[in-house]
């Protein structure tokens, strides 16, 4: 029996993006690793993709009619290992060893060792060319299942990127949604100040693909553009976010691009996140 | 060779439906019939080479039995990265296929000149590497690529290489060809990147100069024949290595290793190949071989010159 359910349906996506950003707040301090304000920055993103959209099974990860993830932005790590946590890929205990001597689960995303990562990233510009050869071989064989790309904004700079944007409209890749997460800031400085994007969904468009745009950290509106495609063409989700989402005193700096949430920051941002109203 | 390679491909792509090509917009003439037999199996990913390497592990990823396939330092060098994260990293089953190794494209210049890539992915972590000196290699090294797990690099010159075995044969895992085996021999040639047909004609200059000198071919850079090396260089005065490739990095330099690594070397080791310096006067395969002094007398000469200082020193 091919049994489609998805598995994951019973976590409410707000629910799950707060778990996801008080371990990401937990690991980046534990690890006095970087990149926090990265995975609050899409922390909805994934809840919502895990929580209301992807076909996965934690109890069989390698389910060859699942959907497919790539977290091109694979400095966020901490947030996909998080999700892939919760959703019951792994022990929660094991996410207390990200970025520490001796395991496996790095700053980066990898796949080594890890149920549920589909692919090891970590350099800029390499999830959308893989992510479109899945969503070529799931087509050819008229598979089902759909490929989820994360890409970050700066990661746009990455000519690599565009050339798999065109790959992916030549071939009617309708399997494949990118999502873009738009926060708008990069490693140095916002992207407006270092290679503009503007106007972004016009380039999507004139690259032949579907493109939509949407609050992202909005789970019924990321839902909704989430959606399988309307026609032949790829989707590309261009959704708004702010960098550091959830703790005021990360949002829209660069400095939590690197910044350890250590002693009394990492308190106040925990007991920001705690007093997040759930619902 | 290319002939050589796309007709074991074809018995491959027939045997085994998820064999995969995707090519960077090259190969005019040469995968027309390929495309057309196999429709399902072939894939033009255009002049993107990123792309093409990222899509070819995402397919792999997928079940897939894919080669990547372009010219000179197209399908290496340019995406190298991707070669190192995506293919090498993750273990896939990807045959990265270059066609035009050392000089075969020779007059177009040194964007076309791939003399540093045997290096390059001989350094990545898991790649297989593949550089077969003739059509008749070319096939058993395309067959292997086509059956091994994990990725490969397919190192292949153009067409029209004479053929050196006399007949088709399997190749063991890393193991060097005997060609040539003399008794009492003082000298062990051995060939890589293509560059068999130089040592071979070394050997017979030197036998005119009363020199007895062995050869071996080894289309296995990586992983590589360990054994074979140590037992010759234990045994004869020279090990000299032939290639048309970098002196640095490739077929001499995993030779100079093993010795220098070894106990109970008695033989010195020559290493042939081209010179790091870009050239800048262009000419055809030949031409660019007598430029980077990879030619039989080359060979020979330097051969007697280290025996004569080798008998001065005794």
């Amino acid at each position: 029996m091919n049994d489609l359910t998805p598995v994951v349906t019973k976590l409410d996506p707000k629910d799950l993006a707060l778990r996801i950003r008080k371990h990401a707040v937990r690991m980046t301090s534990l690890g006095r690793s970087s990149h926090v304000g990265s995975v609050l920055s899409c922390a909805d993103i994934l809840a919502t993709l895990y929580a209301r959209l992807m076909r996965v099974r934690p109890h069989e990860p390698l389910w060859p009619d699942r959907d497919r993830f790539i977290m091109s932005k694979g400095h966020a790590g901490a947030g996909l290992y998080a999700t892939l946590a919760e959703l019951g890929f792994f022990p929660i205990e094991r996410l207390d060893t990200h970025c520490q001597n001796g395991s496996t689960l790095c700053g980066h995303v990898a796949t080594h060792g890890i149920p549920g990562v589909d692919f090891s990233t970590g350099s800029l510009g390499h999830g959308l060319p893989v992510g479109a050869g899945i969503a070529y071989a799931l087509k050819i064989r008229a598979a089902t299942s759909r490929t989820f790309v994360l890409l970050s904004d700066g990661e746009l700079d990455e000519g690599s990127n565009w050339e798999a944007f065109l790959f992916a409209s030549h071939h009617q890749l309708s399997n494949i949604c990118v999502i873009v997460d738009y926060n708008k800031i990069q490693s140095l400085a916002p992207v407006s100040e270092t290679l503009g994007l503007e106007p972004l969904m016009d380039k999507f468009r004139a690259f032949g693909w579907e493109a939509r745009e949407c609050d992202g950290h909005d789970h019924k509106a990321l839902e909704r553009a989430l959606a399988p495609a309307s026609d032949r063409a790829p989707v590309v989700v261009l959704a708004n976010t702010i960098k550091g989402c959830g703790v005021s005193f990360m949002q829209h700096s660069v400095l939590w691009h690197y910044r350890t949430p250590q002693g009394d920051e990492f308190m106040a941002a925990m007991a920001e996140l705690e007093g997040t109203p759930n619902a | 060779m290319r002939d050589a390679f796309v007709a074991e491909l074809t018995r491959l792509a027939e045997a085994d439906p998820s064999v995969m090509l995707i090519t960077g917009d090259l190969g005019f003439g040469v995968l027309a019939e390929f495309s057309k037999r196999f429709p399902r199996q072939y894939l033009n990913a255009g002049v993107a080479e990123q792309n093409m390497t990222g899509v070819a592990a995402g397919m792999a990823l997928t079940g897939h039995r894919v080669f990547t396939y372009s010219i000179a330092n197209f399908p290496t060098l340019r995406c190298l990265e991707q070669i190192r994260n995506d293919i090498c990293y993750h273990h896939l089953p990807v045959t990265v296929v270059s066609i035009g190794g050392g000089f075969a494209y020779g007059p177009l210049g040194f964007s076309h000149h791939a003399c540093e890539d045997v290096a390059v992915m001989g350094a990545l972590p898991g790649m297989r590497v593949l550089s077969p000196n003739d059509p008749i290699e070319t096939t058993a090294c395309t067959r292997i690529a086509g059956t091994a797990p994990g990725p490969t690099y397919l190192r292949l010159g153009r067409n029209g290489e004479k053929k050196l075995h006399s007949a088709l044969f399997d190749i063991t895992s890393g193991t060097m060809i005997e060609m040539h085996s003399p008794e009492s021999m003082e000298v062990a040639i051995i060939a890589g990147c293509g560059a068999l047909d130089i040592a071979m004609a070394s050997q017979e200059l030197l036998k005119n100069a009363g020199i007895s000198a062995g050869v071996w071919s080894s289309p296995w850079i990586e992983p590589f024949d360990q054994e074979t090396t140590l037992r010759l260089a234990r045994s004869v005065q020279l090990v000299v290595t032939v290639e048309e490739h970098s002196f640095f990095g490739g077929l001499g330099t995993r030779v100079a290793q093993a010795c220098a690594t070894a106990e109970g070397i008695v033989a010195q080791v020559i290493i042939v190949g081209v010179p790091r310096e870009p050239m800048h006067k262009i000419g055809d395969q030949q031409f660019m071989r007598d430029q980077a002094g990879l030619t039989p007398e080359v060979v020979a000469n330097r051969t007697l010159l280290a025996l004569e200082h080798k008998a001065a020193r005794r």
